[in-house]
């Protein structure tokens, strides 16, 4: 909290309080048989206005000597000290507040009977430097909570920025070395064919580091991604390897969180296509409807295919990025049927042109 | 024609994708002494051609539709010298060191090729580490055996192990039950045991391994012993040791 804010605050809490501060200091300087009703009232509304004199130093006082790190003698000795200087400023003020009072024809008296009150007052300005400093201490120590909850909150949503992060940016190093070594066969085969591979595989691994930097990307980026890296897995399991893609045109402008179908697509190649000695399809449908994103990833797969290994990563980190970002307005759908394995996606439809 | 010239080695080369068979075919052309008897793009293919050619030296990749490169090893024996090939699999990679097995990393250098060739030339007549103890090695911590791999003469079968109802020892091999057929698989009970999730397996008996979704209920059986009743009548022994075991796992689940 920033020290004007601060003292705006304490000014603020200090107005309210000064009520009852007065009606205190009025009842006390009536009784028993001192000044009258009128004088009383005047005088202790006069003092809690002045109050500000005692709670506010007491709110610097308590800034200088924190609670937990200060010796406990030099605590007192700093509190009491400030209390007697406080006090008889404030009782100097009284005493000059009652003299150009009894000026005041209906008011005559008012000072020498205020002198022989000024024990009481004296007293009492001690009390309330003690009060606001109590006041100080707690409102201290409820800021740094706060403070401290903050920071916690803070850490925590950065942690878990990096992890969002750490997820995107995955590239799969058996995808990466599959493609070199075929980059490596067709160098004598047809090294044309093995340039035409080395581009795309920089320009997917460009793309890749280019939306993992976005919080949101257009489905067609995404598309273009997708479009790449089909081209590069196609070069590695030539025909056993079909795409068909039935994409709505409305559809294409969505956002949505970057890297998220690629992961997908991966595994129906990975845990789909690569399971089958004869290959098989891989169809991408995307469609949008009633304000809602539907998207279809299915692939042919061998349900007895032997286990690969981190066998559904990929999912579990869709699925952690949806809920990040949608709660409970997005959901991941996984249906094995027979020789098909379907993932569906459901999350909102979001545009440019709304956000 | 010089001795090297002589086509003395047969190789084999498996692999599903083609570019990746084709980076071994020719580097293996300098190696004149060393004919390609075939080449497979899977391993059920490769567990035929091997009892077909004969093959001296196998390049073989790990990870392949239908059986993996381990399964491979599992079905061939141990007798033919095998050069694992794959792409990035840091536990099989450490399977590979710590049994000494030669393998090669895709994208495949000439130079680190060359060496696994002559190494395996001179490793004729050694046998290959066991395929059951490579394969466990290259398992992830914490991961179990999804399926079995059986060989019934030339016929290949995969049996899921949710699908196992209980195993027996019998000699070297062990029986498999699962849907009223029995399969023999050379391996120890005990190696068997080893690959199985203790959560759904358990050791009853000395000789016997069962699926603990298939136990309907445990009679009394002697003096010491009880059986075990599947759920299709089959009655199993279970010893006392076993029956500790047992208890302890279905007390777990309740």
């Amino acid at each position: 909290m920033n020290l004007n804010t601060a003292l705006k605050n304490q000014h603020r809490i200090y107005k309210v309080a000064a009520l009852p501060i007065a009606a205190v200091l009025a009842f006390v300087l009536q009784t028993p048989g001192g000044l009258t009703w009128l004088q009383a009232g005047l005088l202790g509304f006069g003092l809690a206005a002045l109050g500000e004199l005692i709670s506010l130093p007491a709110w610097y006082s308590c800034r200088i000597a924190p609670i937990q790190k200060t010796w406990i003698w030099r605590l007192l000795g700093t509190h009491v000290l400030a209390a007697q200087i406080l006090s008889l400023l404030w009782l100097g003020a009284g005493k000059l507040l009652a003299h150009a009072l009894s000026f005041v024809p209906a008011l005559q008296g008012i000072e020498a009977r205020f002198a022989e009150k000024t024990a009481i007052v004296y007293g009492a300005g001690c009390v309330f430097y003690l009060l606001a400093v109590s006041f100080h201490y707690v409102s201290l120590a409820q800021e740094a909570t706060h403070e401290l909850e903050a920071r916690a909150m803070q850490t925590s949503i950065q942690a878990r920025d990096a992890e969002l992060k750490a997820l995107k940016a995955q590239i799969n190093p058996h995808f990466l070395f599959n493609s070199l070594n075929s980059i490596s066969a067709l160098t004598s085969i047809d090294p044309a064919r093995a340039r035409d591979m080395c581009v795309l595989l920089g320009d997917f691994l460009r793309l890749t580091l280019g939306l993992g930097e976005k919080t949101s990307v257009r489905l067609s980026e995404e598309l273009d991604l997708l479009q790449k890296y089909m081209a590069i897995e196609k070069v590695r399991f030539g025909a056993r390897l079909k795409m068909h893609e039935e994409i709505q045109e409305e559809s294409k402008v969505c956002l949505l969180p970057p890297l998220l179908l690629q992961p997908l697509v991966e595994n129906a190649v990975k845990h789909g296509i690569a399971g089958l000695p004869e290959g098989g399809d891989v169809r991408l449908a995307v469609q949008r409807q009633n304000g809602r994103l539907s998207i279809l990833v299915e692939n042919s797969w061998d349900p007895e295919a032997p286990p690969r290994r981190s066998g559904g990563l990929g999912l579990k980190n869709v699925q952690m990025r949806l809920e990040a970002r949608y709660g409970k307005d997005a959901s991941i759908r996984v249906n094995t049927e027979g020789e098909l394995y379907q993932v569906s996606l459901s999350l909102p439809a979001e545009s440019e042109e709304q956000a | 024609m010089s001795p090297s010239q002589n086509k003395r080695w047969k190789a084999l080369i498996v692999d599903d994708e083609e570019l990746a068979r084709h980076v071994i075919r020719e580097f293996l052309q300098s190696h004149a002494e060393i004919e390609i008897a075939a080449e497979c793009a899977n391993g059920m293919e490769a567990v035929k051609t091997v009892a077909e050619h004969k093959p001296n030296l196998i390049f073989l990749d790990v990870q392949m539709p239908k059986l993996t490169g381990f399964d491979v090893l599992e079905l061939i024996g141990t007798d033919v010298p095998v050069i694992f090939v794959t792409a990035y699999d840091q536990y099989a990679m450490r399977a590979f060191e710590v049994h000494a097995v030669d393998y090669l990393l895709k994208p495949i250098g000439r130079e680190r090729f060359d060496a696994a060739v002559e190494r395996a030339k001179n490793r004729l007549g050694e046998k290959m580490p066991s395929a059951h103890e490579l394969s466990a090695a290259a398992r992830p911590p914490q991961q179990f055996l999804e399926r079995l791999v059986v060989k019934d003469g030339t016929k290949v079968t995969l049996i899921p192990v949710i699908k196992l109802d209980y195993a027996e020892a019998q000699d070297d091999y062990v029986a498999l039950a699962s849907q009223g057929k029995k399969h023999l698989k050379q391996q120890t009970i005990a190696g068997l045991e080893a690959g199985l999730n203790p959560d759904s397996f358990v050791r009853i008996h000395r000789s016997y391994i069962v699926n603990l979704e298939r136990v309907a209920r445990i009679e009394p059986y002697g003096k010491d012993s009880r059986l075990a009743i599947l759920s299709d009548g089959t009655r199993l022994p279970v010893s006392r040791a076993g029956y500790a075991r047992l208890k302890a796992l279905l007390d777990e689940r309740k």
